[in-house]
């Protein structure tokens, strides 16, 4: 059984000019202690995903799915109490800025024991002595005594690791990482992600990294989600994606790569991720995709089964009659490029 | 800290010597003097006006009665009223816990409706709820003192019967003054229905003085929570799973309260202020009434000692409003 299943998930937000869909019918699933990667430009909607399971979605945002199960039971039926009990236990999350995650008024202490006290029940003593368990596990120095400083004596990595103590205070089963390095030095995101693998190997918990960076992926994940403007594009296992990308969008995200650049100039992709105005009609990549035609913009691709994986293509990269499929659909391919 | 406390205290010395030019100076170019108000509508011969005058010192240029008056105050010396020939000190020390008892039921209830009220409407912005208590205190706010005390007594004491017009207490009562208020000197009285009759000659004054704290805070709190409750932690607090209570009421108020205690500091000079209307319609005896009767007889020993007195408590009231800002905000404890 799965750890965590999601099918059809969507969210929306109404605003002044008409519904916002931030989540557009979103599927998937994850088995324990699998290590997930999302990626996806911002306002893609990896967040919002992660967010909507977490039930943090902010009013007036509605989340909608056909299920959305965490270890067989069933979230959307379930009442606010019980899935509160849930939340911060069996699911935790950290975040992108450490430093403003964290409660300016509290001490790491306080903030940290609070979770041990609410979901494990511990007394104030024992709470104190896990805390500073935690805070060793998570390679904190002379951990008791950053139980009372406040957030804004510590640095930013110094805070992530406190985020991540709290996060697996009550030893979760998945635990999503949303950009957890983005707000980081560069030494200090390598010891952080280093610190998030070591964890998840320990503890064989799931693990949920988002992130726009693909090098992040590259070193964590063992499957891949690509996402664009709400919707699943691609979803294969990594080393897969990496070497024979099926989508033409992760093609362009893995060409943009720095280290995969060719000549002087680093690729880019055209445009911008389509808001609420410009949403196309057929497939939500079109409008940028080099390899468009008549009718992937008038036809919007399902998520289909491909090569192990699943892919939103009409003409997926690895489809051997690519090319007398486009030709057949009218390619408007050289004028998109241009 | 100890920098920080020195800084504001220094801060104090320039603002009393203010207080002390501004009291000195501005009643004294109202025209009309002490012996002239007293002398009343027959008035007196110039010779004899002169003389007394002379008496009371008023005879040498501006500038060295003000030398003589901060030598006195320096001294510790308030002088005495020119009307009753008590001293202004212990007129002030009288009267005072009727102005503290009136202006800390005041606040209290400022407090005590306007901070819930502004974290309902922060939660439930756009509400119903929310433009109701917006509305009200935007007209709480705008509301003239004077009109909204004689409003209320027209309704609620002549009307309607339920609160009586003015005054402290019942003519019945006589409470001998222990702590000076009397809502606790009736208390612990052997007069039963005294405590009832004191509660009830404050409902309409607390209403009233505390009325524009009660909108300003309402509105502050309301501000300074819908902005904390956008922050990151907030969602952090959610995400460990925490009740809605907990995450409102302790991650969220404690930081919006920030902003919250600054204003209720800067409220205690608008009672003072609001104190002098307010006393004045109900006839409260407290340090407003007795400052607005000071103006109206030109009696400048206990408008100097009076307004200097209030000055020096705003002041110190504010500054312990900033020391205890450090208690509750710990970015600014460890800055200092």
């Amino acid at each position: 059984m799965a750890l965590l299943e999601i099918e059809n998930l969507s969210v929306e937000f109404p605003t002044q000019g008409g519904i916002m869909r931030a989540v557009d019918d979103v599927s998937l699933k994850l088995d324990v202690g699998e290590v997930l990667g999302v990626v996806g430009e911002s306002g893609s909607g990896k967040s919002v995903t992660m967010l909507a399971l977490m039930g943090l979605i902010p009013f007036p945002g509605r989340v909608k799915a056909k299920k959305l199960s965490f270890n067989g039971r069933d979230l959307l039926t379930m009442s606010d109490r019980e899935r509160r009990k849930l939340t911060g236990k069996d699911v935790a999350m950290i975040f992108q800025e450490p430093t403003t995650s964290l409660n300016p008024c509290f001490t790491v202490g306080f903030q940290l024991t609070e979770t041990l006290r609410l979901h494990e029940g511990m007394d104030r003593k024992a709470a104190r002595r896990r805390a500073i368990e935690l805070l060793e596990q998570v390679g904190i120095p002379s951990a008791e005594s950053r139980l009372t400083a406040y957030p804004h004596q510590l640095s930013g990595g110094m805070n992530q690791r406190v985020m991540i103590a709290m996060a697996i205070a009550c030893n979760p089963k998945l635990l999503i990482a949303d950009e957890p390095t983005t707000a980081l030095d560069v030494t200090i995101q390598a010891q952080i992600l280093d610190l998030l693998m070591t964890l998840q190997k320990e503890r064989n918990m799931a693990l949920v990294m988002i992130t726009h960076n693909m090098g992040v992926v590259a070193e964590t994940a063992k499957r891949v989600m690509v996402m664009y403007a709400g919707q699943i594009m691609e979803e294969r296992s990594a080393a897969d994606l990496f070497a024979s990308p099926q989508h033409p969008y992760t093609a362009a995200l893995l060409a943009a790569l720095p280290e995969r650049s060719e000549g002087s100039r680093l690729a880019t992709i055209p445009g911008v991720v389509p808001g609420l105005y410009d949403r196309p009609r057929g497939c939500l990549f079109s409008p940028r995709c080099a390899y468009a035609t008549e009718h992937s913009r008038n036809v919007r691709p399902e998520l289909r089964p491909w090569a192990g994986g699943h892919v939103r293509c009409h003409y997926p990269l690895g489809d051997p009659n690519r090319n007398a499929n486009m030709n057949a659909d009218h390619p408007l391919g050289t004028e998109a490029a241009s | 800290m100890l920098r920080f406390i020195l800084t504001r205290v220094s801060l104090v010395i320039p603002t009393f010597i203010g207080i002390t030019l501004l009291a000195f100076f501005l009643i004294r170019l109202v025209p009309g003097d002490p012996i002239e108000t007293m002398a009343g509508e027959r008035g007196i011969d110039a010779a004899r006006h002169e003389q007394l005058k002379k008496d009371f010192g008023l005879d040498k240029p501006l500038i060295i009665q003000y030398g003589y008056y901060i030598e006195r105050v320096l001294h510790g010396d308030l002088g005495k009223s020119i009307v009753t020939r008590e001293s202004v000190l212990s007129e002030f020390q009288t009267l005072f816990p009727a102005t503290v008892e009136l202006a800390v039921c005041a606040i209290l209830f400022a407090l005590f409706l306007g901070i819930p009220a502004g974290i309902l409407a922060a939660v439930r912005r756009n509400s119903i709820f929310d433009h109701g208590v917006m509305g009200i205190s935007l007209t709480g706010y705008s509301m003239p003192i004077f009109w909204w005390g004689l409003i209320l007594i027209l309704v609620v004491s002549v009307q309607l019967g339920w609160t009586p017009v003015s005054g402290r207490i019942d003519v019945l009562y006589y409470i001998e003054p222990v702590t000076g208020f009397l809502l606790i000197d009736s208390f612990f009285s052997e007069d039963e229905g005294a405590f009832m009759s004191a509660l009830g000659h404050l409902i309409l004054p607390t209403i009233v003085l505390g009325t524009q704290p009660l909108a300003t805070i309402a509105r502050m709190t309301r501000s300074a929570m819908l902005e904390v409750l956008g922050e990151d932690y907030i969602r952090t607090a959610k995400a460990k799973g925490l009740s809605r209570f907990r995450v409102i009421g302790l991650h969220a108020l404690r930081n919006a309260l920030i902003p919250v205690v600054t204003v209720i500091g800067l409220q205690v000079g608008v009672l003072f202020t609001g104190a002098i209307l307010t006393e004045t319609i109900f006839s409260w005896p407290g340090i407003g009434k007795w400052l607005i009767e000071a103006i109206f007889r030109r009696d400048y020993p206990v408008l100097q000692g009076g307004l200097l007195l209030v000055g020096v408590i705003v002041m110190s009231v504010n500054l312990i409003v900033d020391l205890t800002y450090g208690l509750i905000n710990p970015r600014i404890r460890h800055n200092r």
